[in-house]
């Protein structure tokens, strides 16, 4: 198997992992970890896409770059919500959270 | 844009413009609001008598653009519309003056007054609709200027009918709606055309054809109240006198029993629907209504309730004429549909007036009641006699012209509805006015409201005596120029070519 | 000077929203001027775009001057066109009528810049050619409507967090769908993409997660939890624009990407599929719609039954393509905007929302009444309307091709709009006590409202300009 297929194998995985981390935990604070290794999961297959050149590709590495800028803001923002709600609905053991 | 054209954007224009001034009147300017809408009835009044005239000598009046490609909103009158269009603007007028009379007390008058002056603009463009898009468009839009009317009391039982009545007509509209679509794709966005146009189909898309007509007819019968769809008329009985006068004789049962008229004549045309096996079955169903309306009315003790079944009965008089498909009973039906109006109209005045000067609710409570109030009554004497067709009343000549065109056209049996229906009207009419006139009155009417010089309001008892002369008129003087009658069979002239 | 000749119009719909929203940031206390100017001045971006379609037919812009693959381009097409008139037809009410909806200076201070910056995004989004700048404008619109949901309060706060999370998964589907298509075929332009596309099972991964993604974002039945909440929980300008707007952006990006990118791919099983859920989405909203105990959960699930309907659109679009469902979306668009203002009003006025009591605001607010009841005729799909428009197209689209079950569907989900509809008109019949207001209505916000609900109405008559735009410029 070759590296390129690797990476992006492991990328698909951490997309899996994350959708799954997303949908089963109830902890708002989880559920935003677990988007962002879903965006580490996408970067990751874009990197590889972009690996499969010699010079590498950097179109990929440009769409890297954006994406994480707006993964930063949007984890960003949704922390400052968690911050900003009222505190039962971020408690982990609330069937409500 | 021709002088024809702005002729008849004027005529809608004449009740639409005064309906949306009245909802930014003040409640308590009630000089102001009169105006308004005394002048709307007025001028639109003058600029049908303006289009009758131009119509009466062979002027085609029409106004086009288009919606989609190849979809156009067309209004034109012909001499069918201004049958229509002439009782509307006269009743109007009429309940115009019942309706201040009647309700100048009571609370929302503005909106009362706004959305029947809107009732009548899509009464009217019902009236001046040159095609089937067109029509449903003002047969949509009259569902909602009603609602209100209906429900105008706010009360649990008006909420209720109104509930019903939307139900009702809206699920007809939707029969109606795919209806149109269909001849639309089938055929084109064709103006009415006397005769029909679908003719050329015949023999191509059959099938179609059928269930276009079955869902139309579906569509029209809810609102002129074809059994088993007339579910909706008694219950909404709870609108005040005024509406149900108006809804009664001209706008809504009209608007069904007109589209049906149209159908027949003006779309399909009776040469097609006959090789369609289509015509006899709406004529039985027609038969039927007109049977069942009249039973049921037997049994009603409430006055209003009594005189909403007899509508059920009588408004298919129109359906059956037309389903006759001859000439004859064409006019009869077409004529009726204006005596029925004048004659329907005049009962329900009374009735409100019965209702609002004394509380009389019931067909019991009616005893001797011609003592107290006989203006009135001697108007709903008029209406009830013509209703049973005795001569020489307005109903006696529609159901001359039905009897002869059935008999024209090979339908024995439906003279026998015919006698039958007029036997079961004088037995739901009769006693009424024999307990009015010959009974002796109650010690105490059940509410006494008003005592004023006359009997009642001046405004409450001058339209049902008007009405009842016209209604009186149309019979006496049918051979004129210018009766209903006249109008029926210049109709019929120009439709059949004869 | 021939104004039609200005090559740039298209640049500037998207520029004039943006630099107002800075200038808000910059000088708070104008942040009313500038979001009036800065509507009106995009509205006529917009028409100046129109003049320049009309003239000169589709338009690609390169931005900068750099072109494909780097450099960003936009593309103006006749759909474009449509959607950008949209959102500036519904804006220009809201603007307005957010002057003086929002009394703190708290919220003040974040909806205008955040407002502006929203419609600039969704213009970007109309605009945009290439796959990842479309990526971009899905997440920059998400994040900048969470954060309007949450001006709201702390009641609202949770709606947002819920609504934020779906989003961004959403957004993250559409971007690994993106990764995939560069990786199969070496491009992000739409126009040059879709000459390449093949039906490689590849490709067919990356238009299952772009649907999965956008459809989530557009809240399609069963994908439509967060929504409800989202809605009804916002200030009233927010709902108008998140349940008019917002939804309407991705779903326009789904059928652009369906009708272009994917034409190969999109079978009759995956439009049926789509129309199914319409059909679902259409029952649930309306009965939940019917139950709701509050006025703006009744509008918000409204939305969910409605968006249904674009679902049930979509199976026709192998015979209609693209007018009938932009018609519809314009017209919901204005009426559900309208409603959302109107039932801002009557919240406003007695202090809440609650079915059971709202009809002594209804009775006070008679303008807005109207309001709702033209938004409601539009939606209902009676004539004359835009809805009424619609209705006709899609009726005639399944009819003429024998789909009687869709035909059917269609017209049951008017029959079932009327129900709720008219539940909340016939409250305003109801006579009762006078209204002791709790908050003030001006006069703005009620006509603001109607006005919209007129809009709804009066679309009923612009039909042969939408088909004539749509068809002769389209993608």
């Amino acid at each position: 198997m070759s590296t390129v297929a690797i990476y992006l194998l492991t990328g698909g995985l951490l997309f899996v992992i994350g959708l799954h981390g997303l949908i089963v935990r109830r902890s708002l604070l989880r559920k935003i970890l677990a988007l962002n290794i879903m965006d580490s999961g996408v970067f990751m297959v874009l990197l590889s896409l972009a690996a499969r050149s010699d010079p590498p590709d950097p179109v990929p590495q440009a769409m890297v770059l954006t994406g994480i800028v707006v993964a930063v803001s949007a984890t960003a923002l949704a922390l400052v919500l968690l911050v900003i709600a009222p505190s039962r609905y971020t408690d982990e053991h609330d069937p409500n959270a | 844009m021709t002088f024809g054209g702005v002729l008849l954007l004027l005529i809608l224009l004449s009740s639409l413009v005064p309906g949306v001034l009245i909802f930014f009147v003040a409640e308590q300017r009630r000089r102001l609001r009169t105006v308004l809408n005394m002048s709307g009835a007025v001028i639109k009044l003058l600029l049908v008598v303006v289009l009758l005239e131009g119509v009466r000598e062979g002027l085609f009046f029409q106004l086009s653009f288009n919606v989609l490609p190849g979809l156009a909103f067309v209004l034109h009158a012909d001499a069918l519309s201004i049958l229509f269009i002439a009782l509307s603007a006269v009743l109007w007028l009429v309940t115009t003056i019942y309706a201040i009379g009647y309700l100048e007390n009571s609370p929302n008058r503005s909106r009362f007054f706004g959305f029947f002056s809107l009732c009548v603009f899509t009464t009217t463009g019902i009236a001046l609709a040159g095609n089937l898009f067109t029509f449903l468009i003002f047969y949509e839009l009259l569902t909602l200027a009603t609602y209100p009317l209906v429900v105008h009391r706010g009360t649990a039982p008006s909420l209720r009918a109104g509930r019903q009545y939307l139900i009702y007509t809206l699920g007809g509209g939707v029969a109606l709606l795919i209806g149109v679509v269909g001849l639309n794709l089938l055929a084109g966005s064709q103006p009415f055309t006397p005769g029909g146009y679908l003719g050329v189909l015949a023999g191509q898309h059959d099938t179609e054809l059928k269930i276009l007509f079955v869902l139309m007819i579906l569509g029209f019968g809810v609102k002129s109240a074809l059994v088993p769809l007339h579910g909706w008329l008694p219950q909404a009985m709870v609108a005040p006198a005024p509406v149900s006068a108006l809804l009664h004789a001209v706008a809504v049962v009209k608007a069904g029993a007109f589209g049906i008229v149209r159908l027949v004549q003006d779309v399909f045309g009776t040469g097609l629907l006959i090789y369609l096996d289509l015509l006899l079955v709406v004529l039985l169903l027609a038969s039927v209504t007109i049977v069942y309306g009249s039973l049921r009315a037997l049994m009603q003790t409430d006055i209003k309730r009594r005189l909403a079944f007899s509508t059920v009965s009588q408004v298919s008089y129109i359906t059956l004429g037309v389903t006759l498909a001859g000439p004859i009973g064409f006019i009869g039906g077409l004529a009726h549909l204006v005596h029925q109006g004048l004659m329907k109209i005049t009962l329900f005045f009374c009735a409100g007036n019965f209702a609002e000067t004394l509380g009389v609710h019931r067909i019991d409570q009616l005893n001797g009641i011609g003592r107290r109030m006989p203006w009135t009554m001697a108007a709903f004497t008029v209406g009830a006699l013509g209703m049973i067709g005795l001569p020489p009343m307005a109903g006696f000549i529609s159901k001359w012209y039905l009897a002869q065109g059935a008999l024209e056209v090979g339908q024995q049996w439906v003279i026998g509805v015919l006698i039958l229906s007029s036997l079961l009207n004088m037995m739901y009419f009769l006693p009424v006015l024999y307990r009015a006139w010959f009974k002796p009155p109650m010690e105490q009417w059940p509410q006494e409201r008003l005592k004023t010089r006359w009997e009642t309001h001046l405004s409450l008892l001058l339209p049902p005596l008007f009405t009842a002369l016209l209604a009186l008129l149309a019979g006496l003087l049918a051979g004129m120029s210018t009766s209903p009658l006249a109008w029926a069979e210049l109709i019929t002239l120009r439709n059949y070519a004869l | 000077m021939d104004l039609s000749l200005h090559p740039h119009w298209a640049v500037w719909c998207i520029v004039v929203p943006l630099l107002a929203s800075g200038l808000a940031v910059l000088v708070p206390r104008w942040g009313k001027t500038v979001g009036v100017v800065g509507a009106l001045l995009t509205l006529l971006a917009v028409g100046g775009a129109t003049l320049h379609l009309l003239a000169h037919g589709p338009q690609r812009i390169e931005i900068g001057g750099w072109g494909a693959p780097l450099g960003i381009q936009l593309q103006l097409t006749g759909p474009a066109l449509m959607m950008l008139w949209m959102t500036a037809l519904v804006s220009v009410p809201i603007t307005l009528y957010a002057c003086d909806y929002f009394v703190t200076r708290s919220q003040q201070l974040r909806f205008w810049p955040l407002w502006l910056l929203l419609w600039a995004t969704m213009n970007m989004l109309y605009l945009s050619a290439d796959l990842f700048n479309l990526y971009i404008t899905l997440e920059l619109i998400s994040l900048v409507a969470v954060v309007l949901v949450a001006l709201a309060g702390p009641k609202a706060i949770r709606a947002a967090i819920r609504y934020l999370l779906m989003n961004l998964l959403g957004s993250l589907c559409f971007l690994l769908a993106v990764a995939l298509m560069y990786g199969a075929y070496g491009m992000l332009d739409i126009k040059m993409l879709a000459e390449q596309v093949e039906a490689t099972p590849l490709t067919g991964l990356a238009l299952a997660l772009m649907s999965i993604g956008l459809l989530l974002k557009s809240a399609l039945f069963p994908l439509h939890i967060w929504l409800p909440p989202a809605h009804a929980g916002a200030p009233a300008p927010v709902s108008a624009v998140l349940s008019a707007l917002v939804v309407k952006a991705s779903f326009y990006l789904m059928l652009l990407l369906w009708l272009t990118l994917y034409s190969s791919l999109v079978t009759h099983g995956l439009t049926t599929l789509i129309g199914v859920l319409g059909i679902g989405a259409i029952l649930w909203g309306s009965v939940q719609a019917l139950r709701a105990a509050r006025l703006k959960q009744l509008v918000a699930y409204s939305t969910v039954a409605q968006l249904g309907y674009i679902g049930l659109a979509i199976t026709l679009i192998d015979v209609a393509a693209w007018q009938p469902v932009l018609t519809f979306m314009i017209a919901h668009a204005c009426a559900k905007g309208a409603m959302f203002l109107a039932a801002g009003n009557f919240q406003r006025a007695a202090g809440h929302d609650r079915m059971a009591l709202i009809s002594t605001a209804l009775r006070a607010l008679p303008v807005s009444v109207f309001a709702f009841a033209l938004a409601g005729v539009s939606l209902i799909g009676l004539p004359p309307s835009g809805g009424f428009l619609a209705k006709w197209l899609l009726l005639s689209a399944a009819l003429d091709s024998g789909r009687w079950l869709i035909a059917l569907a269609l017209v049951g989900s008017g029959l079932l709009t009327a129900l709720y509809i008219f539940r909340v008109l016939e409250r305003a019949m109801r006579p009762g006590a006078n209204l002791q207001p709790v908050g003030r209505v001006s006069p703005l916000m009620e006509w603001s409202a109607f006005g919209l609900g007129l809009l709804a109405i009066l679309l009923g008559f612009a039909g042969v300009g939408i088909t004539q735009i749509v068809a002769e410029w389209p993608v």
